[in-house]
């Protein structure tokens, strides 16, 4: 099984968001990178597809020189080589059809990307791409078996959770629960050093178009001040929930 | 030329959900001088959303779509979108409808906005305002293509009523094979309870109760509101509580009304899921606690106290006002 995990390069979750050039640009000095944590499950989950059952994993981004630290993470978890498509991710679509080109030319059977980036939080590329290479898709995926062609991936839905059966090519979105969070996989020394090996190959982009454009960001305006309420006097709590919040 | 909306029904009902997009919609389609399409998928009485808007309802019945398939659903409001000659679709940020918009975006070539939070800035560039980087900022987004998909945020626009009547009209999509190559086996649901995707009101604990043995006041107070109980995801890792009630960035969004924080400190992965919820209440004995730098109302108290007195007076609230 030749498996192709989608790597999206997203700001830590701590970091300040802030923006220039006039509001359009996202600020990313002194703004640390890391592996999206959505794809970072699905990761881990391919690394177990390749020790139990011998499948081979590559890992693509579609992004400039700089998201390369970050392939090479994927690699020293223990990917076998990694693909970045020179161009600026630009939105959803466009990644998409950059991420088809790919599954086309290298003929993977099982695409794990992950449910949502936390930068743009779209959730469009993994189901965008399933729509365009014609594979069957599962979204918020939390479990995922693969037996020759046919794949049993577990759901989550709306105050539970659903089993679905498909067969491959198979997109999935996939987030928590595709792994324990405790068997999230991190690199070691012997898998830096051996990273440095591996192949990491810059492709041009496919020709493609783009379908949205932002135009400019915005900071939500700055919160009031709470408002304290002594724990002697509840009935005041309740007064504003009902009568200014209009919450109860 | 109409602005079609996709109105889930679950059982054949409506949710408050429904209603917020069939307004939304109702409200752009002003903007564009134009009516409102509903397709509704094996709903039952369609009367209701006229009240909301809606014009017309195109209502699908087939048994095939008695579970949800995100590729079948995408098919049969594509063909829908087709018939009516649509510029917009309008969907909710449901899991279903997030799950089957970027489907139905590559069949319509249609550009897609997820995550919107407001009516659109102009409809010539059609140009809305969405969240970004896990609520901490808004993009404002040109939509360039002909057909357009915008996904509404829970709780993000409201219900607004109109006077109407929505004609209803039998479609019948046409399905084949290959919309069927994802099968559900089987389902593991909770039932009678509020689920986080649809409570009004959600009552979450965290750390700070120190045991899974005093989450009953957490339910008390749940059941009092007819709220949805969560939790913090240290909360769910120690098995205090099930991992389906987890919000925050890795687990559940919450886009309630209103959020009740007791014993969770607000640390900023906890925030990110839960900003978007427009009332917020903690309650926490350290007043340095963040989460009072995030919230609209606080109660600097010990939980152990401070909830079985909230209770016993949001129980006299809600007796009086039935
Ligand atoms: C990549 C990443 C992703 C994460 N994703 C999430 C996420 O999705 N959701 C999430 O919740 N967390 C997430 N976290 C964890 C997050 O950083 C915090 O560790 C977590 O939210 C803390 O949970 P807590 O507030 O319940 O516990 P604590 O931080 O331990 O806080 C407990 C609070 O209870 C208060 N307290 C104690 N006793 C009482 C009392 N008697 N009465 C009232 N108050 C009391 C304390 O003052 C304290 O503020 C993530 C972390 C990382 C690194
Ligand atoms: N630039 C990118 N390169 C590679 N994969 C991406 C990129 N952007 C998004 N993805 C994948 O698509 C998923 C959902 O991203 P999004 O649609 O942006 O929310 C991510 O978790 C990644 O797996």
């Amino acid at each position: 099984m030749k498996i192709l995990v989608c790597i999206s390069h997203v700001p830590d979750t701590t970091s300040k968001i802030n923006f220039t050039e006039g509001d359009t640009k996202f600020d990313t000095s002194g703004v640390q990178f890391v592996i999206n944590p959505n794809d970072e499950f699905g990761l881990t989950r391919a690394m177990w597809f390749k020790e139990k059952q011998g499948a081979s994993v590559d890992v693509v981004n579609v992004g400039g020189a700089e998201t390369e630290p970050t392939l090479r993470k994927a690699l020293a978890i223990g990917a076998d080589s990694a693909i970045r498509v020179n161009v600026q991710p630009t939105d959803g679509f466009q990644v998409a059809k950059q991420l088809a080109q790919i599954v086309k030319d290298g003929g993977y059977d099982l695409v794990i990307a992950g449910r949502e980036s936390i930068d743009y939080n779209g959730g469009m590329v993994p189901g965008m791409l399933a729509g365009l290479i014609d594979a069957n898709f599962v979204n918020n995926c939390i479990g995922l078996e693969v037996e020759g062609d046919k794949a049993t991936a577990t759901r989550e839905i709306d105050g539970g959770k659903e089993t679905l059966t498909a067969s491959l090519p198979l997109v999935i979105g996939g987030q928590k629960g595709l792994v324990e969070e405790s068997d999230l996989k991190i690199p070691n020394m012997r898998g830096i050093m051996q990273a440095r090996k591996k192949p990491l190959n810059v492709v041009e982009p496919s020709e493609t178009s783009v379908q949205t454009e932002v135009v400019k960001f915005e900071k939500p305006a700055p919160k009031g001040e709470v408002k304290l309420v002594d724990p002697e006097n509840l009935d005041e709590l309740i007064d504003l929930l009902h009568n200014e919040a209009k919450a109860i | 030329m109409s602005v079609l909306v996709y109105i889930e029904s679950e059982e054949g009902k409506f949710k408050k959900a429904s209603y917020e997009v069939a307004s939304y919609a109702k409200e752009v389609a002003g903007m564009m001088g134009t009516s409102v399409t509903a397709i509704t998928i094996n709903a039952g009485d369609t009367g209701e959303l006229g009240t909301y808007g809606v014009d017309k309802v195109l209502k699908v019945n087939n048994d095939k779509l008695s579970n949800f398939n995100a590729e079948a659903y995408a098919d049969a409001i594509a063909q829908a979108a087709k018939k009516e000659d649509t510029s917009l679709v309008v969907l909710s940020q449901s899991a279903n409808s997030k799950y089957l918009a970027p489907l139905l975006a590559v069949q319509l070539e249609a550009g897609y906005a997820s995550n919107v939070v407001a009516l659109p800035e102009s409809t010539d560039p059609f140009t809305v305002k969405r969240n970004a980087f896990t609520n901490k900022a808004f993009s404002f987004t040109k939509i360039t293509t002909d057909v357009k998909i915008v996904g509404l945020a829970k709780n993000a626009f409201g219900l607004k009523e109109a006077q109407g009547e929505a004609a209803a009209e039998d479609f019948s999509p046409n399905l084949s094979d290959e919309d069927f190559t994802v099968n559900v086996e089987s389902v593991d649901k909770a039932t009678n309870k509020v689920t986080i995707a649809d409570a009004e009101i959600v009552v979450s604990g965290g750390r700070g109760l120190k045991g899974p043995e005093n989450w009953g006041m957490i339910e008390e107070m749940a059941d009092i509101l007819g709220a949805a109980t969560a939790c913090s995801k240290p909360v769910s890792d120690m098995g205090w509580r099930p991992h389906s009630e987890h919000v925050g960035q890795t687990g559940k969004p919450v886009a309630s009304n209103l959020y009740i924080a007791v014993g969770i400190s607000g640390a900023i992965q906890h925030l990110a899921g839960i900003n978007a919820a427009k009332t917020k209440v903690v309650i926490n004995n350290d007043p340095e606690a963040p989460f009072f730098k995030a919230a609209d109302y606080g109660v600097v108290g010990d939980a152990f106290e401070v909830v079985p007195k909230l209770n016993e007076k949001l129980k006299e609230f809600k007796e009086k006002n039935a």
